[in-house]
């Protein structure tokens, strides 16, 4: 088969393979140790199909890629539209690099309704990877909402004692905020008869979409309070906290590491893409509201007895870090928040397992019930460690890159936001490694801790790909910003514009 | 010369009969059940009874087909076939063949005679048909009527209880009271164009000047249907009949009366073909997505919580005929036309998986007791999941397109604020329709309900109804083509030509379909 013949689909391919793994689970009889197998042999499938992408991608073009462009619903005007840029291409690969990480981490520590766990898992996949790759707002929508259920699924059956309170929560808290991007998307369709992505926004570009300027900053708000609840920016980011600590150790990788990105990409892809004067115009409170979530999140995970919650606060700190990458509208701004997206997955999936592989051995994330595991537990606490380095951002360490792009490009937009951003830097290390000194360094507090197996198999081969990859994104960065910038270049178009016709004139 | 002309005109002809053919033959099998039902055996007979019905109804399709290829007039422009009709013909029809599926077991569970309970659910999908394809006053009136008498009586079939009894009169009465006011707005449409043939109306309210006496009829028409469809402020019976019904039935009633009221009410309000806002159908509209919701929110009672449900599905529904422009008719129509059959699919489903959950007098029917179904019966969860999904409007399922036409049809018409009202409510249904899949997944169950194995009929009704769903949610395009069709043929019938040419022909075929 010729590699231009499977281009053609092979967004397709990528997007659809979890799911029809899923439905064949729901054929296989239930025995749990065929059933992770099957699981893991498609998962991997997924992903190294899924390197097809980055492997063929022509990196230095902006537009978009293996396009595929179909009818699919002829009135209204739906088309099965998918591509990828070097924005979403990243984020495809990352989906399916973490999640047979998830099936591994939760090879021991599921064993209750085990093929509903992996089938949810893997359709979970499927929604996810068709949100970075759909070009048709319908299919976008589609693939957003699709994501829920699976996800608020996993947290209330599978997850700790307040499941259901954080499932209903998380559930709701996106539902209400997505219906307005809903009543968006319609009152588009209404206006220019399409739900093609690159349509409208050439189409808006051109100012041929009749009463847009009146609707404009309703549309932005719309999408705008969608994506942000994602996020989740200060201050709707209440959700966060409970889904984690609530959440099964692979709902919580996919959550922080995927699932939140969703609502930056959408930032980045339909708010700038489509509305370049809005976001210009309302881009001074976003920021602050950034700035609010990097410190606010810091401070309270810094207090926070809880792992998980330290964990989940730390997103929402890092989350605002690519908020404010995003509205500085700057290039190295843009490139660092893609960035972070990225290496935030990676690492703050590896964090997320390594606290799960705690709670698996203890039944708590309280960090007080720990101490001086360093002793008991080496080869854990080097991994935990190693991922601590990366999430803080020490240089040679993914972490490092996006940050320090994100910072320039907040100091070339305004120096306060760069100056107040910086401190997150440091609130971060701060609450990091103060935490891995409580749980790991003097002598052991608890006696039964004395007894705490190391990471076996499974847990390794679940965490340490997250410790490679976060650094070789540190050494090598380039091998993803080389994708990443072209598009990024493209996605600041607009403004460069708009700054050269104000200056021209 | 005129004599022979009055005269072809009174007596039918044969394809006149092929224009109501589904109704003979419903009517035909519904006979043979009351017939055959005193002279078989009380005990054994009840389920050969039911299939009598089922084959009635498969007819009853077969019949909707052949009906279908010969579209036109009929009974002196009392009868339409055109597509329209035909699409709520097959809905309803479906309906009642699903539910009477999932009625075998039910009959058995609650020891209920099944005789005149089959013969009356055909006898009301034969007024529900002929509400869909009768083109005058009276005749509606008269279909109505079959249909809601069916409907009455078949609330109180569970006899041994009050709260059956209850709902069967509460219906009954407040029903009676709401033909009532249609009727009156029948009289009074009378009263201000001299006709009660839609062709003529219309022809006659294009010629002059609006009067007041239409708004009014056309108002008390509305107060009559939006009992039927129960759109608030007329939804107050709702959640009391439903709870007091047979499961099936509330199934059935909550789907094809509604089906039918709402095929009237298009044919109505496009027949009357006054543009502009219709305030009364925009209030409705909000209020009963409101009420609903917000009624639903706080039930326990599954069945009282698809009552307050289906409340508010008929809000959405108004919504996309809450305003009539001469662009925006045809997505309006497709979009309404659509609802109901995902509407149908969906919560016949969610009934039918009720129904066999309930056991022997209805005990099983309240939240509480569909806790960790998951996990003593998960296919029956695992379906009644997707209904519920469906309910919510998730993407994959039928009711995500259905909401997503309605809403895109309400802001074609520049109803940007019945559109946000819509989604919104429908971002606060999800809440309710979420605690029920939240007590079967992630709760364990407190107390002992037993599950009793699904029956070949009721697993085939489930099939259907999860196939329905997943069809109209992936695959929507033949059906809304078909949709579109209709509303096409809809407003294309020239009232003119078809009222003039009545007057000179006694049959007019509509040409090209």
């Amino acid at each position: 088969m010729s590699t231009d013949h499977l281009s053609s689909y092979i967004l397709s391919l990528v997007t659809f393979v979890p799911l029809a793994g899923a439905l064949l689970l729901m054929l296989l009889p239930r025995r749990d140790r065929d059933i992770r197998i099957f699981s893991l042999v498609i998962s991997l499938l997924t992903f190294v199909l899924s390197l097809h992408l980055p492997v063929y991608f022509h990196r230095g073009q902006a537009g978009f890629q293996y396009e595929v462009n179909n009818q699919w619903i002829t009135t209204p005007n739906i088309h099965y539209h998918m591509g990828v840029d070097g924005i979403s291409l990243w984020l495809v690969v990352l989906t399916t690099f973490l999640t047979p990480l998830c099936v591994l981490i939760s090879w021991k520590s599921v064993h209750d309704r085990v093929k509903e766990f992996f089938i949810i898992l893997l359709i979970l996949e499927t929604a996810l990877i068709g949100v970075f790759t759909s070009l048709d707002l319908f299919l976008f929508y589609f693939f957003w909402e699709a994501t829920l259920i699976p996800m608020a699924l996993l947290i209330g059956i599978f997850g700790h004692e307040r499941k259901v309170y954080a499932a209903v929560k998380f559930f709701m808290y996106t539902m209400i905020a997505s219906v307005f991007m809903l009543a968006a998307i319609l009152w588009l369709y209404a206006q220019t008869h399409s739900f093609d992505f690159v349509e409208i926004r050439d189409q808006i570009g051109r100012g041929g979409v009749p009463n847009f300027p009146a609707a404009a900053q309703w549309l932005f708000l719309g999408f705008f309070l969608a994506f942000a609840v994602k996020v989740p920016l200060f201050p709707f980011h209440t959700w966060l906290p409970d889904a984690h600590v609530e959440a099964p150790t692979a709902g919580s990788v996919l959550l922080a590491g995927v699932l939140l990105k969703m609502g930056t990409y959408g930032m980045l892809r339909f708010n700038l893409g489509l509305f370049p004067e809005q976001s210009r115009h309302n881009a001074p409170w976003i920021m602050v509201l950034a700035l609010i979530g990097i410190i606010y999140g810091a401070l309270v995970a810094m207090v926070q007895p809880n792992m998980k919650k330290l964990i989940a606060y730390s997103s929402v700190s890092h989350l605002g870090f690519v908020v404010l990458g995003i509205f500085s509208f700057t290039q190295a701004g843009l490139n660092g928040a893609m960035f972070v997206m990225l290496a935030h997955g990676v690492s703050t999936g590896g964090l997320f397992m390594l606290a799960g592989i705690l709670h698996e051995r203890r039944h708590t994330y309280e960090i007080s019930e720990f101490g001086g595991l360093a002793s008991p537990m080496p080869v854990y606490a080097a991994s935990y460690l190693f991922i601590v380095l990366a999430s803080v951002g020490l240089p040679l360490m993914n972490g490092f890159i996006g940050e320090f792009l994100v910072l320039t490009g907040a100091f070339q937009d305004r120096a306060i936001y760069g100056i107040l951003a910086a401190t997150g830097v440091i609130w971060s290390a701060g609450y990091l490694l103060w935490m891995y000194q409580r749980v790991f360094y003097g002598k052991v507090t608890h006696a039964v801790n004395n007894s705490m197996r190391d990471m076996i198999g499974f847990e390794k081969a679940a965490v340490w790909p997250c410790a490679v990859a976060a650094l070789v994104m540190g050494v090598a960065p380039i091998l993803w910003l080389g994708a990443i910038d072209p598009a990024v270049q493209a996605a600041l178009k607009p403004f460069t514009q708009v700054v050269s016709q104000v200056v021209g004139q | 010369m005129t004599f022979p002309m009055a005269a072809a005109q009174i007596i039918p002809q044969g394809v006149d009969y092929v224009r109501i053919l589904p109704e003979i033959i419903l009517s035909a099998f519904g006979i043979v059940v009351m017939l055959l039902d005193p002279l078989v055996d009380e005990e054994k007979s009840q389920k050969t009874l039911g299939m009598i019905a089922f084959v009635g109804t498969i007819a009853g399709l077969l019949s909707t087909w052949y009906m279908a290829q010969s579209p036109g007039l009929a009974f002196s422009n009392m009868v339409r076939v055109d597509s329209f009709s035909v699409f709520f013909h097959f809905l309803v029809i479906a309906i009642a063949a699903v539910v009477i599926l999932s009625s075998f077991e039910y009959m058995a569970v609650q020891k209920i005679r099944a005789g005149e309970y089959y013969a009356l659910i055909l006898f009301g999908v034969v007024g529900m048909a002929l509400m869909s394809s009768a083109v005058e006053l009276v005749l509606i009136f008269i279909a109505l009527e079959i249909s809601s008498i069916s409907t009455y009586i078949l609330t109180g079939f569970r006899r041994n209880e009050a709260s059956s009894s209850e709902s069967s009169l509460k219906y009954f009465l407040l029903g009676s009271f709401a033909t009532a006011f249609f009727l009156y707005g029948v009289a009074l449409m009378f009263g201000a164009t001299g006709s009660t043939n839609f062709d003529l109306i219309s022809q006659k309210l294009q010629a002059g000047p609006v009067q007041v006496l239409v708004y009014v009829a056309m108002a008390l028409m509305f107060v009559g249907l939006g009992f039927k469809v129960a759109a608030a402020p007329f939804h107050i019976w709702t959640p009391d009949v439903y709870e007091g019904a047979p499961a099936p039935i509330v199934g059935f009633m909550s789907t094809a009366p509604k089906a039918a009221a709402f095929a009237v009410l298009l044919r109505v309000v496009y027949a009357i073909n006054a543009p502009g806002r219709f305030w009364l159908i925009w209030v409705a509209a909000a209020l009963s997505m409101t009420l609903g919701n917000v009624g639903a929110l706080v039930q326990t009672n599954v069945k009282r919580l698809l009552a307050y449900s289906s409340i508010a599905h008929a809000g959405y529904l108004l919504a996309a005929f809450a305003m009539t422009t001469p662009e925006n008719s045809a997505s309006g129509i497709s979009a309404a036309m659509f609802y109901t059959a995902a509407y149908a699919a969906m919560n016949v489903g969610a009934f039918a998986v009720v129904t066999h959950f309930a056991n022997a007098g209805e005990r099983y029917v309240t939240l509480e007791d569909f806790e960790g179904l998951g996990r003593t019966s998960p296919l029956l969860a695992a379906t009644l999941t997707i209904f519920l999904l469906s309910l919510i409007g998730i993407p994959m399922t039928g009711g995500f397109f259905a909401k997503f036409y309605v809403f895109s049809a309400a802001v074609k018409a520049d109803l940007i604020w019945l559109t946000i009202i819509g989604v919104i409510n429908s971002a606060v249904g999800a809440y309710y329709y979420l605690r029920i899949i939240v007590v079967m997944y992630m709760r364990d169950a407190r107390k002992e309900v037993p599950v009793t194995p699904i029956p070949f009929g009721l697993g085939v009704a489930l099939a259907v109804s999860v196939i329905a769903t997943l069809y109209l949610g992936m695959l929507p395009n033949r059906v809304l083509q078909y949709t579109q069709q209709s509303a096409q043929d809809l407003l294309l019938q020239p009232p003119s030509q078809a009222a003039s040419a009545s007057q000179t022909a006694p049959v007019v075929a509509i040409p090209g379909n």
